[in-house]
Order: C-alpha cells, then structure tokens, then sequence
C-alpha cells in the first residue's frame, strides 16, 4: 500500500453558496416561464435552440432540392436560395451551437456539476433566456418583413450586404440581422457573466478547479472566450447599421453600383471582415470547446476508465482557447489582405493542431484498455471522434496558407466546416442528451429509436459530407446557386449532388424519430433512478432526480475527489462518486505519474 | 462486434472512395503544380492519422468492450507517451507547414517579366484590361467611371492611349508567358477563380489586390466568381482563352481596333 | 488589431497569473479522499469577480472600436474633427463624479450616511452633466457641419462617445437604484457592496473615457508614433 500524499491545493475558492439568495417561485409562471431556476433556463434554452435547429434543418433541405435538382422547384429561385444559406448558417452557428452548448447545457450542467445551488445571479439568468429569445424572434422575424430576410451569407460581408444586389441589403434583411444579433450579443453576456463567475466562486467545497469534470472546462472555457470575442461582432454590427442606416463609410469604398455612383468613399471593407472573423474563428472554438469536454466526460463514464492524461487535457483546452484569438485572418488568406499575414497565420493555425490532436489521443486513448459500454451516448462519442478528425484533418489542408488558395470557397469549405463545427459538434450534443435526459426527466430515452437515430444520422452525415470535399477539389465553388455549364464539372457531379440530397433529406427526416423520442420518453421511458449510468460527477449524486430547484436539499455536498475515479483498483464498485469519502488505496498511477 | 466492423468500413471506405472516385482536381493549367504537391503531401499525412486513428478506435472498441468481468485498467496519465505522440504530431505538421510557407513566398512574389493586366469586376460581370504596346496600363478610379468609361480609367494617363480594354467578353492570354493580374472592383467584393489555375484572390472595392501566374496549356477555361456578390453570384461567369504567342497577339490588334474608338479622350 | 490583441494580452497575464496559483499541474487524482486540506471560501462576494469580468467584456468591446478606428484612420479620406471645447468641461465633470463616488464608498466604509448621500447625489448629477455637455458637444459639432456620414473621422466620434454614453447611462441606472436604497436605509452597510461596484464601473468609464479623448484628440496616434520611432 502507498499512501496517498496530499497534493498541494492551491488556493481554491469553495465558496458554500448559502449566501446565493435562492429565488422561490410563488406560482406557475415564475416556477416554469420566468423561472430564475438555472434549470429551468437551461431547458427553455434549449427547447428554443432545437426549434430554432429544425427550422435551420428545413432550410437546409430546400437548399440541397436546389443544389440536387436544380430547377425542378421553381420557388427557390437565386434570392430565396441565398436567403436560405444565409439564415441556415447564421441560425446553425450562433442561435443554436452556441445558445445549446452555453445557454442550454451550460445552465443545466454547471451548476450541478459543480456542486452549486444555482447559477450566481438568477435573475440575470432570466433576462438571458428572455433577451436570447427576443433574438431569436426579431431573426424569425425577417421572414415575414418586407424584402425577406438577408441574403448576404452568414458572414454578412459588406458592401454586398447592404446593396440592393443582395436580398434584404436594402429591406429590412439585413437590419434585423444586425439588430438581433446585437441583441443576441447582449442576452449572451448577461448569461455568460453567469457561467464564468458559478464557475469561480460557487464550487463546492472540496472542487478544486483541478477536480472540475472536463465538460465544465470546456463551457467554462467557451464562456470565457464568447465574453471576449462578441464583441468583435457587435463592433462590425453597429458599424454596419450605420453604414447602412446612416449613410457613413465605415466599411464602404467609393462605389458604382449598377452603373450608378454612390455617395460612399474610403471605407475599408476588409476592415468588417477582420473584425468578423476575430469574432468568428474564436467562436468555432466556442463551439468546439463545450463538445470537446463533455464528449471526454461521456468516454470516460461510459468506458468506465478515468480520462487518460486529464492534465493534458485541461493544458490543451486553455492553449487552444488562447490560440485561437490570434488565428482569425486564415479566414482571409484570399481577401486581398497584405499578403504577408498569411505566413502568420499559416503558422498560428497548425500550431493550435497540436493541442487538438493530444486531445484526440487522449480521448482513443481512454478507450484503450477500458471496459467499452456501447451505449447510445458512446456510440455518439465514438463517431463524434471520427467526424471530428476527418474535419480537423481538412482544416490542417484551409489552414495552410497556399493550399487554401484552390480550395477556399469551394465546396471543399463547406464539407470541412459541417464536419468540424457541424456535424461533430452536433453528434456530442445528441450524445449528451441520451446521456443527461435521465437526469432532467427521470426516465431513459428509448434505445432502440436512439441506435437507430444513431446509425442513420452518422452514417447519413458522413456520407453527405465526405463525398461534398471532392466536390469542391474540382472546383465547385460554395454558395453557387446553379453550377450548370461548368465545363470542368462532369455529369457524375451532378450525380453525386442528388445523391448527397437525397441522404440529407433522410438524415433530416430521421431527427423526427429523436424529436419523437424526447416526448415518448417523457411518458413511457424506463424509470432511469439517479445515477443511471453510475457515473461519478456531482449531477448524478443529488439526493432527487430530477434535481428540485436548490438541486442538493439541506446540505450542499462536498467534494472528496476528482471527476475521474472510474475502475480504481481496490474499490468494491467500479466507480467513486466526487462526494464520496476517501478510502486509501495503491495508485499504481503514481509511479510514473 | 458490428459497431468495430462500421468503424473499419468507414476507414477504408474513405480511402477506396478517394482512390477510385471519378472526382478529382481538373487538370493544371498554370506554373501552380507546386500547389497541387502540398496537397498531395497533405493528403498522405491527414489520411494515414485518419486511418490510423479510426482503425485504433475500431480496434478498442472490438478489443474492450464489456463484458463479464471486465475491468478497465486504471492509468491517469502516461507523460512519456503524451510528450511522445506531441512531438510526432508537431513534426507532421511542420512537414505541411513548411512546403505551405515555401510555395506561398512564390505565390506572392511576382516575377519580374510578368506582364500587367487588369480584370475588373461588377454584379456580375467580368471585364478586363490589357496594356497595348507600351506593356503599361493606365492609372484609373471609381470615380472616373461613367457610360462612356465604363472601368474608370484615366484619360489624362498618356499610358491609357493603347489600353484595351473588353468588356464583359473573353480574356485571352498568351501560353507561357508571366501574368500579373491586377484586381478591381467598382461594386462588391468578387473573387477571380479559375479551376485549373489554382491560384484565386479577391475584388476589394477601393483597393487593388494581384496574383499571378503563368498559363502552361492552351485551351478555354471558366472564370468563375468564387465570393459571394449578390443574387447573380452564381451567373458572373467569364471565359479564359489561353493561346499560343501568334493567335494572341492577332486577337489583341482586333480587340485593340475595336477598343481605340471608346478611349479617345472626349472632345470638348 | 493592434489595441484589442494588447488587451486581451493583459487579461492573458492576468488569467496565466490567477491559473497559476490554482494548481493547473497539480496531479487531482493523487489528492483523493479528502476535503479538509483545501483552503476556505475567499471572501470576495459573486458580483465583485462579475463586474470585473463584466468590464474585461466591455473593455474588448472598446478596444476594438478603437482597433477599427485605428485601421480605419489610416485610409486617406481620413479628417480629423476638431475637438469642442466643452468637452474638457465635460471630462472634469466626469472626473467629479468619479471623485464623488470614491468618496461616496469611503463614507459607506466609515458608515457615515449623510456623506454617502452627498457623494451618491454628487455623482449622479456631475455624471448627468457630463452627459449632457457631451449632447452639447454633438449639437455642436453638427451645426459646425462635422456632419456623421460626412467623414468617418465624424462618425467614429459619434459613435465612441454615444457607446461610451449608453455604459455609463446603464450605469446611472444601478447608481439611481443605490441612491434611492441610500434613502431608504440607515445604515451604511446593506449599501457598501453596491456602492463599491458603482465606484469601479465608474472609475473604469473614466478610464475609458480618458483613453477616447486621447485617441481623438489624436494624441494617442502621436505616442504610439513617438514609440515607433524610439524602436527604430
């Protein structure tokens, strides 16, 4: 036997959360709408980032009859298929990765995770939801305005953006774009004000920041970042209203416009697309971050081994949040930017591929030797792993200064972007939900529909997205309308087009089954008790399931133990719950930890 | 059993789809096949870790998964290994990045007998200019721009008597001679993309951005807009006719006859 | 980008500096079993660590306004707007009341009411005063004919001070809610926490503010060329 040292702490901050003053709800409404109960939040959250989804989804198939059968549905015509990228890809990214990773599974982890009551200002975590939701109308919105929505793509690049060549840059369009998202941006600092501070000062005594599950990293990590990189993109927003509004030049060149000069000089509009993408690049990560903790937490359980080389993976996460601010401009290796940046940023970018990778060993690294439970939730870990590296692979092909060159805005892009931000992120969140309904409802989501839900939408997915990359290496370029007469393109492109419309077609309508699943189960599932999955972070050991609001009743727990304690040698169960009481026990991990 | 069985499939479906699959880059045009190389590099280097990766996990996941009795082996980190696998990895990427930087100092370096021309874009449509016989083009501003002057040049510029300039036409250039093209746009950003040259770059409005390259094969070639520039994005098309010396230099005195009448300074 | 990667370079120390002393290398798994050896609660409360991250979100936010200002100025259709005069009038107003609030937060210290009183109402109105003059300097700069769509260099100058403007009007909305609680209360305690808040959101806008005048004013571009030209 070794006895274990006490390692050296650090000065933590356990702060007990008593002095959170808990908010009790009076009646119906201010216990389920304006709830100030973080999980109630979460769930509202995330009800309305999964509509906000299906409708994505939708406009997503209309552009694939478009791109499949071009000419065969007479009303997508140019502008509603621009509209439709547009809204598809500015809905996907921020109104429902980033709102569903922070706003949903922030607000509903967290504070369980960590051992807290509550987030630390409820009512601010209110106002969140509601300000988040006034977005998300104010961009549903545009649908119905007049003109329709914009259709400058998601990157809203202007002068195209705001010029009448473009649906929406003279309508309403492109004002309720801005408008929501500024007010997005809002809504969004208000909550992750939220998750950073629950993070740092209402831990349970005993959880070290180095005790934290790796999920909690990841969206602790994501917040952190999101608070700094929106601003970029309210920056370029309210520069764009102005400009579009106002009349000044922020972004607008002396312009001829159809024959016709405008009253417009100077401005810069690479200028808008640094500020964008400062905004953007962060924010794959934003997205990124979250998915890669918790897919590290869903391993782990469900391989029941601890997360091999936990330290790593923790250095990794906080090098990749901090690389990532100085690699925007491999965005803009094509823009006309000085083209000595590109050495720069070439560099920047591979270099953040070496942390990602040590995750991914990490992560097939737990699976070695482990005891692997192919639960629905693994099964999405598992092929989250693969869409991931074979998106991240791609990425090491854009990231690359001159070899983007041929490939960028091809479709190459787009099939990189959907598998890295898209498709994996995507994965971890179906992943995380058959892992997590049981502790929200009570009950198991079906397994049957799940593995089928499953099977359909990775496979589905990779083959939509795999074949797309060839595609654009012959130089199909993205956000084409109608690629006919293309004297490069052979007629099997077109081919492989339907082909990939008809799998996206499938895949989408097999998000049904899963949406059937989430209200079936509500009812019929198996009663799942608190810890369905014996897994050892705080959420599973709340004395209710689901949690009540106050999550831990009289006493807060305390925290004996990293998130990782899974097949310890010597322990009659294999797993140790975080609040569980030390036993001594040999580490054969000491010898050369 | 079946999901190990799926993992391996998706493997080495992968790889026998980008084998055999008739997709595949169009063929080279230009002095680019330093590009297409890196690719190629790429493709190895990211293919192999694809393989190698999911095969592992295919590998544990038949090699590991539950059964009665099993217990996971408990390891909480292996330093050696992790220092190992991130020196690796950081060579493979110094092995892209390093072919990546060197082309790329090409790509931005124009040579010194590259002749000027212009291509200039609006929604949605392609026009260029060519230097006459003076080699040189004329010095020109969006506020210059009007019906009879449709690209903004600058009729003060004695340079501008022999440019010649074409309209919304085809853009022919002589084989293997040096081009630096100069990139306008009056309107919107545009993105002047040709397959098989490899090399593309952005219209800014109010600025000037280049690329250059050398036609290697006679033929017409797409000119494709590769930035999203409006509703008629995906119609901004062009031709590229890349000839031999004789045949361009015929093409241009046409051109050049029909062009002299529009750029006569104006009478006043 | 140069001023926004500046910042975000000072949290990074600060975050590397905090991260530091959390044990990042430390080895969780080997500290199992007990809870006992970590150290207490610190005792800074929830809404102290959330304004200072609220302004390191609101300072990005500045930064980068004046990270596009200063890529934008460099363009040749660049006019500098000369600066009103009432704007000194204005920043010493704003000095005042940040003054007035420090005072305000040593008085709630002491306990002494009727001086935390004063200083709350003594900032709130200099605060108004600086937000009016700066409505004075607008009107102007417009009848002068430094119109917002006429130069960027105009609309820059609307746009930072009006952004500056709206902080500190959200501001004056917690400062109210304090005032009116000053007068409600009769002890200084139930208000020392949100008077401390007010302080430093004002002391911060300040500091902003002090950094736009030099930006606009165009001093701040001569420093950083001073500094160029002592590095080569």
């Amino acid at each position: 036997m070794v006895d274990v040292p006490l390692g050296p702490t650090g000065a933590v901050a356990p702060a007990d959360v008593e002095d959170v003053e808990l908010y009790h709800p009076h009646s119906w409404v201010t216990k389920y709408v304006f709830s100030q109960d973080a999980k109630i939040i979460a769930i509202q959250y995330s009800f309305v980032a999964l509509s906000v989804g299906l409708i994505a989804l939708v406009l997503s198939w209309l552009m694939r009859l478009q791109l499949g059968f071009p000419g065969v549905f007479s009303f997508i015509d140019a502008n509603a298929y621009y509209q439709f990228i547009t809204m598809h890809g500015m809905m996907m990214v921020v109104y429902v990765l980033t709102a569903l990773f922070l706003g949903g599974f922030g607000n509903y982890l967290i504070p369980l995770m960590v051992g807290a009551r509550d987030m630390v200002f409820p009512y601010i975590n209110m106002l969140s939801f509601w300000i988040y939701l006034l977005a998300v109308l104010v961009l549903v919105a545009s649908f119905f305005a007049p003109g329709g929505p914009t259709g400058a793509g998601w990157t809203l690049y202007p002068p195209q953006a705001i010029l009448s060549g473009t649906p929406g840059g003279q309508d309403w369009g492109i004002v309720l774009m801005l408008a929501s998202l500024m007010i997005f941006i809002i809504g969004f600092t208000m909550g992750g004000l939220n998750y950073v501070v629950t993070v740092l000062q209402a831990r349970a005594r005993g959880m070290t920041l180095m005790r934290m599950p790796l999920t909690v990293w990841g969206i602790f990590t994501a917040s952190f970042m999101a608070l700094l990189a929106f601003p970029a993109l309210f920056v370029g927003a309210v520069m764009m209203l102005f400009d579009r509004i106002f009349g000044t030049s922020f972004f607008m060149p002396a312009i001829v416009e159809m024959g016709q000069p405008l009253d417009r000089n100077g401005g810069s509009p690479l200028l808008f697309q640094h500020l964008f993408w400062f905004f953007g690049h962060p924010e794959v990560y934003i997205v990124a971050l979250p998915a890669f903790g918790i897919v590290s937490d869903l391993i782990s359980t469900h391989a029941r081994r601890n997360i091999f080389g936990y330290r790593m993976m923790v250095w990794a996460l906080l090098a990749i949040g901090a690389l990532s601010f100085v690699v925007w401009a491999h965005h803009m290796y094509v823009s006309g930017m000085n083209p000595y940046f590109g050495f720069f940023f070439a560099t920047t970018t591979l270099i953040i591929a070496v942390p990602t990778a040590i995750k991914v060993y990490n992560w097939i690294l737990t699976l070695w030797r482990g005891n692997i439970h192919l639960t629905v939730p693994m099964l999405f870990a598992l092929a989250f792993i693969v869409t991931f590296v074979n998106g991240g692979l791609t990425g090491l092909f854009l990231g690359n200064v001159v070899v983007d060159v041929p490939l960028s805005d091809t479709m190459f892009v787009v099939a990189h972007f959907h598998m890295v931000m898209g498709v994996a992120p995507i994965l971890v969140i179906f992943g995380a939900i058959y892992h997590w309904y049981p502790k929200v409802t009570g009950r198991m989501l079906n397994d049957t529909l799940g593995k089928l839900h499953f099977w359909v939408t990775f496979l589905g997915a990779y083959a939509i997205f795999f074949p797309m990359h060839y595609l654009g290496l012959m130089g199909i370029p993205r956000r084409y309308h109608d690629i006919a007469d293309m004297s490069f393109v052979p007629p099997s492109a077109h081919t492989l087009n339907a082909f990939i419309t008809i799998v996206a077609l499938i895949v989408g309508a097999t998000q049904l089954v899963f949406v059937f699943n989430l209200f079936w189960s509500l009812r019929h599932g198996r009663p799942s008790g608190g810890n369905p999955w014996q897994a050892t972070t705080l959420e599973w050991q709340t004395p209710e399931t689901p949690p009540p609001h106050g999550n831990w009743g009289k006493d807060l727990p305390v925290v004996y133990r990293w998130a990782y304690d899974y097949s310890v040698p010597g322990a009659d169960q294999d797993f140790l719950p975080q609040n569980q009481p030390g036993i001594t026990r040999t580490v054969p991990g000491s010898s050369h930890g | 059993m079946a999901v190990a069985l799926i993992l391996v499939l998706v493997a080495v479906g992968s790889v026998v789809f980008h084998l055999v699959s008739p997709w595949w880059w169009t063929p080279i045009a230009s002095n680019w096949r330093y590009i297409d190389n890196t690719i190629i590099i790429t493709f190895w280097i990211t293919g192999a870790v694809f393989v190698a990766v999911v095969l592992f996990m295919a590998y544990c996941v038949y090699r590991f998964r539950h059964q009665a009795g099993r217990q996971a082996h408990y390891e909480p980190e292996n330093k050696r290994l992790e220092w190992w696998l991130t020196v690796v990895t950081g060579i493979g990427v110094a092995a892209m990045l390093a072919p990546g930087l060197f082309v790329w100092r090409q790509f931005i370096t124009v040579p010194e007998d590259a002749t000027d021309i212009e291509i200039f874009g609006q929604q949605w449509q392609w026009s260029f200019r060519l230097p006459g016989a003076d080699g040189q083009l004329a010095t020109s501003g969006a506020h210059l721009i009007d019906p009879d002057n449709p690209l903004g040049i600058n009729r003060e510029d004695p340079k501008s008597q022999d440019d010649v300039v074409i309209e919304g036409g085809e853009l022919h250039l002589p084989i293997g001679k040096p081009v630096k093209a100069l990139l306008r746009s009056v309107d919107v950003l545009h993105n002047f993309y040709v397959p098989e040259l490899r090399a593309k770059m952005d219209l800014v409005p109010g600025q000037v951005s280049y690329i250059w390259f050398t036609p290697t094969r006679t033929g017409t070639f797409d000119i494709l807009c590769a930035e999203l520039c409006g509703v008629g994005h995906s119609q901004m098309r062009g031709k590229l006719v890349v000839q031999e010396q004789s045949d361009y230099q015929a093409w241009l005195q046409d051109q050049a006859a029909r062009s002299f009448a529009r750029l006569t300074p104006a009478a006043n | 980008m140069g001023s926004i990667l500046l910042f975000l370079s000072v949290l990074a120390v600060i975050g590397a500096w905090w991260l530091s002393r959390q044990g990042l290398a430390s080895k969780p798994w080997l500290e199992q079993g007990t809870a006992s050896a970590l150290v207490e609660a610190n005792a800074t409360p929830p809404s102290k660590i959330g304004l200072g991250i609220f302004l390191a979100v609101v300072g990005s936010l500045f930064a980068l306004f004046i990270s596009a200002y200063a890529m934008r100025m460099q363009l040749p259709d660049w006019r500098m707007v000369p600066m009103p005069r009432i704007l000194w009038l204005n920043t010493a107003m704003l000095v005042l009341s940040s003054l007035a609030l420090h005072g305000a937060k040593n008085a709630a210290g002491r306990g002494a009411m009727p001086e935390l009183r004063l200083g709350l109402l003594a900032a709130g109105i200099s605060a108004l005063a600086f937000l009016s003059g700066q409505l004075l300097a607008w009107r102007q700069l417009t009848g002068e004919g430094y119109l917002l769509a006429a130069n960027p260099a105009n609309a820059f100058f609307y746009v930072l001070t009006g952004m500056h403007g709206l902080h500190l009007l959200g501001g004056l909305v917690a400062l109210g809610r304090t005032t009116e609680k000053a007068w409600r209360e009769t002890t200084a305690e139930p208000l020392r926490l949100s008077v401390e808040l007010c302080a430093t959101y004002w002391h911060f806008m300040l500091l902003v503010w002090l950094v736009f005048l030099s930006v606009l004013t165009g001093w701040a571009g001569e420093f950083v060329d001073i500094c160029r030209q002592l590095l080569t």
